[in-house]
């Protein structure tokens, strides 16, 4: 589905990736996961074609990613953001269907979309005329994921899509989302630097620092068959102190 | 009468009317020929200018006036230019001023030295325009000054000379040389303005045209030019060779002037004009009238048909310059937002543009483009630039980066995402960019008239060569409306125009 194969980046002195190799299976979840600074964004960034590696490949169904073919390629990826990148001055309708509006789909086949999609991610009707500035942060993040399914690409990329949101309403949208993958069957990449939503989403989980891949596997495989002590350090740091608490 | 016979005399009417519409291009000679007379921006010249004009009407030619036309330099590149035809002109000032250097002093110098530019004169109208220094008669009188040359013992004395004074070869340079004048405080000044100034003793002294009819009327004091430092300015009329071929008319008509026109003739005509308020033309129908029994016709507009002129020609400058300028100003400023070191050169180039004193950008667009509408709206253009410039490049530069980045992502093509997304998110900096050149385009506009292009600054030249307030507010009242109009029309615009989802406040 997406190789990337022997990929190495560099920003200036810093090596963003270094010499990555890695395969995301269709119908698949995988989650990038590391701490900040990893090369995991990057990674995303790489296969959507919005920066370009400096040596390596990155293919997409066995097609080099490169300049000439993005654009085509674009539309077989959605891509959902942290910030969810809505267009302000657009409505949340326009904002879903611009491309399809750019690619002259007829009006019945737009509307037909839109309803399966408001169906799928539990979006009211009356919504999708409001603003992105009218709209709550899960509401955004909505319409950020439709717009990202609405050419009803075969692989969807996302980039922290819940970090901006507050916790009660990250939980119910976590369980939406799978819920989402799991109907949708597409190839899912996701970035995330939390450990619990890297288990609950993934497949596969894949451990980054500093631009190489520590460990690849199921989250199971990180827990219990950690192949370096930072794997087990990195999934440590982030247990939960409500564990303490409940020691005492 | 029948029906028919009206019909077919209203046919008859309806041809004839359009034949005398053309009659002026189907018949040749000189019928048809226009002839441009051109005149500086005082009193004396317009008078002049106006005299021309008459004589050449009397000889069935169609003469345009274009008045008050600056200085020196203007006039006489628009003649060798062919922008205007005729002017009028001092002997002093072509030797001193025009051909300054080239050590030409008498008439017949002058007259091989003009017609090698092809250009030629009539001869001395009749009386002598020097420039004379001139301070009011009690001051003068108190400090016991006659001569120029009594100045050297009042180094504390400020003096305030006409714009063109300051620096031309005949003006204060030299005069403070001859005469090793210790003065410090030396200032340049509208020459009009300049009588007021000594009138409230702001200035002890200044330069005066010595047919100016102020000099009788503040009662100053002429001081002598004790060591003959000003040549003489014998009034004459300069025309372009080529008039002898295409309205040989006007030559013989302008010949009738020389010798014509005495000093205190021309004295009284200038006082007629700055103290009587009478038409420029008028008085020189009047003087047409008595002295060559010519009936010409005076030229009167009502106030309300000068108005509408007016507008008119301020509006087509601003229109033409602002819609060429925002049409230019756009795609610059988005490709200094996609290309960072062409930006940085683009932004530069229009921010030094905006540092050309306005009237110096005037008048550098005379020799490329001539006198009138052209030069004063390209460099109207070229002021625009900046604001709007500058407000593109902001606007699509400041878009966030997350924004930015998912219109690229979602598979839009450049153009595309231009269109859909980043010239609407940044309409309303670009709008604030049209809107301030705008405003800085109707202000600026009215420095126009100083090159012939009129518009609202044609009241106000006038009025402040005539001292007349109300005729500097027929001008200056109605620009300032225009600006306040076109300030409302663009926040009107912005409601309009602006996408409502970036005017809303956060629900957060």
């Amino acid at each position: 589905m997406i190789e990337l194969n022997n990929v190495t980046k560099t920003f200036g002195q810093t090596q963003a990736l270094q010499s990555v190799t890695l395969t995301c299976s269709g119908g698949k979840t995988t989650v990038l996961i590391g701490p900040s600074g990893c090369g995991k964004s990057t990674l995303l960034r790489l296969i959507i074609g919005l920066t370009e590696q400096d040596s390596g490949t990155v293919t997409f169904d066995g097609v080099p990613v490169a300049p000439n073919n993005v654009f085509s390629l674009r539309r077989k990826m959605g891509y959902v953001i942290q910030e969810g990148g809505l267009f302000p001055h657009l409505t949340a309708r326009r904002n879903i269907t611009v491309m399809a509006g750019y690619l002259k789909w007829n009006a019945d086949r737009i509307e037909e979309r839109l309803d399966e999609l408001l169906e799928l991610t539990q979006f009211p009707h009356d919504g999708l005329d409001r603003f992105p500035l009218q709209l709550s942060g899960g509401q955004q993040q909505r319409v950020s994921l439709m717009r990202a399914l609405m050419l009803d690409p075969s692989v969807l990329l996302l980039d922290e899509p819940l970090g901006a949101l507050d916790p009660m309403i990250r939980a119910d949208l976590q369980e939406e989302l799978k819920e989402i993958f799991q109907a949708l069957k597409k190839t899912v990449i996701l970035v995330t630097h939390d450990i619990g939503e890297a288990c609950y989403f993934g497949d596969e989980v894949v451990l980054l620092r500093e631009g190489t891949i520590i460990q690849k596997g199921t989250p199971e495989d990180l827990v219990f068959a950690p192949v370096d002590p930072f794997v087990t350090h990195f999934i440590n740091a982030q247990r939960s102190p409500l564990e303490n608490v409940r020691a005492q | 009468m029948s029906m028919n016979v009206i019909r077919k005399c209203f046919g008859i009417i309806c041809i004839f009317y359009v034949a005398t519409l053309f009659t002026p291009l189907a018949v040749s000679g000189e019928e048809s020929v226009t002839v441009t007379v051109g005149s500086k921006k005082f009193t004396e010249s317009v008078i002049l200018g106006e005299i021309v004009s008459h004589l050449a009407e009397d000889k069935a030619l169609k003469p345009v006036h274009r008045r008050e036309l600056g200085g020196t330099r203007v006039l006489w590149s628009a003649l060798l230019k062919g922008e205007i035809d005729i002017y009028p002109e001092y002997t002093g000032t072509i030797s001193r001023e025009i051909f300054a250097g080239l050590g030409i002093e008498n008439e017949e110098e002058i007259r091989r030295a003009l017609s090698e530019k092809g250009i030629r004169m009539t001869g001395p109208l009749g009386f002598n325009n020097t420039y004379v220094i001139g301070m009011r008669a009690d001051v003068a009188r108190k400090l016991g000054i006659r001569k120029i040359s009594d100045l050297r013992n009042h180094p504390e004395l400020s003096l305030g000379f006409g714009n063109e004074f300051m620096d031309r070869g005949d003006g204060w340079p030299s005069l403070k040389e001859r005469y090793s004048l210790p003065q410090k405080d030396v200032r340049g000044m509208d020459h009009d303005l300049a009588y007021r100034g000594l009138q409230s003793g702001d200035i002890d002294a200044m330069d005066l045209y010595a047919t100016d009819a102020e000099i009788q009327y503040y009662k100053l004091q002429t001081l002598t030019d004790d060591l003959s430092h000003f040549p003489e300015y014998n009034a004459l009329i300069l025309y372009r060779a080529d008039l002898e071929a295409r309205a040989p008319g006007i030559i013989s008509a302008l010949s009738r002037l020389e010798g014509l026109i005495s000093e205190p003739e021309m004295i009284l005509m200038n006082a007629r004009a700055k103290l009587d308020r009478i038409p420029e033309s008028k008085i020189a129908a009047d003087f047409l009238a008595a002295r060559l029994s010519l009936d010409a016709e005076a030229h009167g507009e009502t106030v309300m048909s000068r108005f509408w002129q007016h507008t008119y020609e301020h509006l087509f400058l601003v229109c033409i310059s602002l819609i060429a300028a925002i049409g230019v100003s756009i795609p610059l400023g988005i490709i200094a937002a996609k290309k960072t070191k062409l930006g940085q050169i683009i932004l530069g180039f229009v921010g030094i543009i905006q540092t050309i004193p306005s009237l110096a950008l005037l008048v550098f667009m005379i020799p490329l483009l001539g006198i009138g509408g052209p030069p004063a709206i390209a460099a109207l253009f070229l002021y625009s630039l900046l604001p709007i410039v500058r407000n593109t490049y902001t606007g699509i530069h400041d878009i966030p980066l997350h924004i930015r980045e998912s219109s690229e992502a979602i598979g839009l093509s450049a153009g595309a995402r231009l269109r859909i997304v980043e010239v609407p998110m940044a309409s309303s900096s670009i709008l604030a960019g049209i809107k301030t050149s705008a405003v800085i385009n109707v202000g600026t506009a009215t420095l126009g008239a100083l090159i012939g292009a009129g518009g609202y600054g044609q009241p106000i030249l006038t009025g402040i060569r005539l001292d007349d307030v109300g005729l500097i507010l027929q001008g200056a009242l109605p620009a300032a409306l225009l600006a306040l109009f076109v300030q409302g029309a663009f926040e009107i615009a912005e409601r309009m125009l602006v996408p409502r989802g970036l005017r809303l406040k956060s629900m957060a």
